[in-house]
């Protein structure tokens, strides 16, 4: 075996703090390895040719690369020693940089643990065997998670890249959080003026297959061939009848039902249209508050229905589709008032939240745009903004900035001044990061044009006095206490991931960081992938992000998918379970512990019963490898021989 | 050339791909510093982790083992982790069986975004072995049984 060993100075990255000169010495010393070096940038062009030309010049027939983490660059450096004549699976990372360097300040150390990391690559890549990929066909219908602004914008990108397109929403509508907004910043534009177009694209577009108020069941498969199980809830209206004309609503006698869209700022009928620009504009039922769900009797809105639309028997419906890859766009929640106890959220009616606000401002919305009190229907005349209601606030698990609210409380600011010319806004902030484009000169305008009194300090308390609510707070910029008598109180409060975001994460295999939001691949090149290929990330699922960036993210997602969906077929990954029939006494233990479902039992021709890998299904996850009381199904390049032996090099001194 | 004598004690780490590795990288990308007895093998799941792995780690010489996956239901492979962690527990019961300090061997769930608590959990791991000291199987064996 001749292995030859290329370590990576990485500039100063690790050269810094290893004696990277002492570990090619060291290691050429280690049996089996015929070349050791060191070099500057080994993933730089002339890093990768000398590797290519070594492997000729040197006739190595493995390579271990000591650098940077292998989620780095093991691609890249597979690539390299593909090119230089080698299979590309006998090649070793050892990460000297992410796990050395940049951890360990003793030098003597780092470089002894260098030697080691090296070590342990030589004994890996002197066991690895040859693995060849497969390609496979790739069915080239995509699915998108969430018909807010980020996913209509994937499905409208994708469907006019000629691909077939299925939009899962789980509301009634699509339209998202955007479709709520009464106007968008920096330009004062009207957000469902903007929006409602494309909803209507949306839906009228021949290629997208849109499954308004449906939810995820099931994900099952792989990059190219997912099996996908959508829940339609039942909405007790036939929607091929229903011609959305609203009758039933009109008539509906029960008048208390939550309304989601509008985020209960008013009740609505127990059989409702989200929305008058709804698409698709077409009636539910909410059950928990429907008569004749509660009741038994009533029956008005069948009565009523011109078209006989209205079925109270209606169930579930499961519908299975395949498809090829998967956007996530499933938006974003906001923090609870209740969670904010000292600002009396959720207590007292004039008490309100950022985009309940946004509602009250809307010309749709429950007052038709008129600004009035929840709790007297007066037009109010002090208005206080909070800031950070929730965000950046360790205490409540929320540290991360919320990203827009900055940005709306500036714009309500100055809409509350369009609306009632006499009032008075203030607004209680710690920072303003306002840093789109135009965005702080937008800030500026609502200080210096609309007279909005901006006061740097946190908010303490909220409380009640008579009929006014009192703000008080801290003025950190002339090192006073504050106190507002103020009409209304709207908390910017805090985007957390949107409910249930954990158990989608689950379903799709995609990860999600301590707050709910899902992880991309890299923070900086790979923003809109996931470690689970052919899973996508846009909008605010990925954390806080205003249009712009939620519409941005959209259409680079719905890029990459027509770039995966360029070729016909996809190579798949040969690192997978691979059973020794000889071996195996045929238990079928791995058939019970694989996730995936991806080993079955196989008769062979004596009349033995043993185990088989489905090879398109399995992930390399290698649960039954360490299920296997004979070792008889090992995952290939992580078998038991070639983890041993990492142990062993460890363990011998 | 293996650990320095009097600095460093033998400490094998098992992280599963897509979380703990990441999270380890994420420490590093973030200069988090940690003691550098720990080394690292990468494995693509926690619940690929046989323990007798460990078993024979700690048996051939490592005076620690440190298993890391992803957090319960955020394993990329849907339940690697929940399988690991049956194992490792029994694991963690048997080891005083064999005369094995259970305090050598830890295992825990660090996400890719985790730098921080990668960091603390290596040097308190690392700390606690230098406490329990070097493993001399045959003394621990003996004063066990």
């Amino acid at each position: 075996m001749r292995v030859g060993v290329f370590i990576c100075h990485c500039g100063n990255n690790i050269a810094g703090t290893v004696d990277v000169k002492k570990v090619a010495e060291e290691t050429r010393r280690l049996p089996g390895v015929v070349y050791a070096t060191d070099y500057m940038y080994t993933c730089s062009e002339p890093g990768q040719d000398e590797i290519k030309e070594t492997i000729k010049k040197e006739g190595l027939d493995r390579v271990v690369v000591a650098s940077c983490s292998p989620r780095m660059h093991e691609v890249t450096f597979r690539r390299t020693v593909e090119k230089g004549g080698l299979n590309r699976y006998f090649l070793e990372m050892a990460n000297i940089r992410e796990h050395i360097s940049w951890v360990g300040e003793d030098k003597e150390l780092n470089t002894n643990k260098a030697i080691e990391a090296v070590r342990i690559a030589v004994a890996k890549v002197m066991r690895n065997k040859p693995l060849y990929s497969k390609s496979f066909k790739v069915n080239k219908r995509v699915l998108i998670i969430g018909g807010g602004v980020a996913g209509m914008q994937a499905a409208l990108d994708c469907a006019d890249g000629n691909l077939e397109v299925l939009l899962v929403e789980k509301s009634p509508s699509v339209g998202g959080m955007m479709a709520r907004l009464d106007k968008t910043f920096p330009t004062i534009d009207c957000s469902i003026c903007i929006l409602g177009p494309k909803m209507v694209d949306v839906a009228q577009h021949e290629k997208i297959k849109l499954y308004a108020y449906s939810e995820i069941e099931e994900i099952k498969g792989y990059v190219g061939n997912y099996q996908i199980k959508i829940r339609k809830k039942a909405t007790y209206v036939d929607w091929s009848k229903c011609t959305g004309c609203g009758e039933c609503m009109e008539k509906c006698p029960t008048k208390n039902a939550y309304d989601h869209f509008n985020f209960g700022v008013a009740p609505t009928r127990a059989i409702n249209i989200p929305f008058p620009q709804a698409i698709p504009k077409k009636a539910k039922i909410d059950p928990k508050y429907c008569r004749q769900f509660l009741k038994g009797k009533c029956g008005v809105c069948a009565k009523i229905c011109p078209t006989g639309a209205i079925n109270y028997e209606m169930q579930d419906e499961i519908v299975t589709e395949e498809v090829g890859a998967i956007i996530v766009a499933s938006g974003y929640g906001l923090i609870d008032m209740d969670r904010l106890p000292e600002y009396g959220g959720g207590r007292y009616p004039d008490v309100i939240t950022g985009i309940q606000y946004e509602r009250l401002l809307n010309a749709s919305g429950p007052t038709s745009g008129h600004i009035l009190r929840p709790s007297d229907k007066t037009e109010p005349k002090t208005v206080v903004f909070v800031s950070c209601a929730g965000s950046r606030d360790k205490s409540i698990g929320i540290p991360y900035c919320s990203n827009f609210c900055c940005m709306y409380i500036a714009k309500q600011a100055i809409l509350t001044k369009d609306h009632i010319p006499d009032s008075r806004s203030y607004v209680f902030y710690i920072d303003i990061r306002s840093s789109g484009k135009g965005y702080d000169e937008f800030v500026r305008r609502a200080q210096e044009d609309y007279g909005v009194n901006y006061i740097r300090g946190r908010v303490s308390r909220i409380y009640p006095k008579g009929k006014k609510m009192v703000v008080r707070g801290a003025d950190t910029l002339l090192g006073t206490q504050v106190e507002i008598e103020a009409d209304l109180v709207v908390l910017a409060t805090a985007v957390t991931a949107a409910p249930g975001a954990a158990e989608l994460a689950e379903k799709l295999h995609i990860s999600y960081d301590t707050f709910g939001f899902y992880v991309e691949s890299h923070p900086k090149l790979r923003p809109v992938e996931t470690n689970t290929s052919g899973v996508f990330l846009a909008g605010a699922a990925q954390g806080p992000k205003d249009i712009p960036a939620s519409v941005c993210q959209g259409s680079a997602a719905a890029s990459k998918v027509l770039a995966l969906f360029s070729r016909d077929t996809l190579e798949s990954d040969p690192a997978i379970a691979q059973v020794n029939t000889n071996a195996c006494v045929g238990c079928l233990k791995c058939v019970e512990t694989c996730p995936f479902g991806a080993i079955k039992e196989k008769e062979l021709r004596d009349g033995r019963v043993v185990a088989e890998v489905i090879e398109t299904v399995c992930a390399g996850c290698g649960i039954c490898t360490s299920t296997c009381p004979c070792g008889a199904i090992q995952l290939q390049h992580f078998t038991d021989n070639q983890l041993l032996a990492e142990v062993n090099t460890l363990c011998q001194s | 050339m293996s650990v320095i004598a009097a600095k460093e004690l033998r400490i094998i780490g098992f992280l599963c791909n897509w979380c703990s590795y990441g999270g380890a990288d994420t420490a590093g990308i973030s200069r988090f510093k940690q003691p550098t007895d720990l080394r690292i093998i990468r494995v693509p799941c926690s619940g690929r982790v046989d323990p007798l792995f460990i078993v024979k780690a700690l048996l051939n010489g490592a005076d620690g083992v440190l298993v890391s996956g992803c957090h319960p239901r955020d394993c990329h492979y849907s339940d690697g982790n929940f399988y690991a962690r049956r194992r490792l527990e029994m694991l963690k019961r048997l080891l005083p069986f064999i005369g094995i300090d259970e305090r050598r061997f830890h295992y825990t769930w660090i996400s890719a975004s985790e730098g921080e608590r990668w960091q603390q959990v290596v040097t308190d791991f690392t700390k606690q072995i230098h406490k329990l000291g070097p493993l001399h199987t045959k003394t621990e064996v003996r004063v066990e049984s």
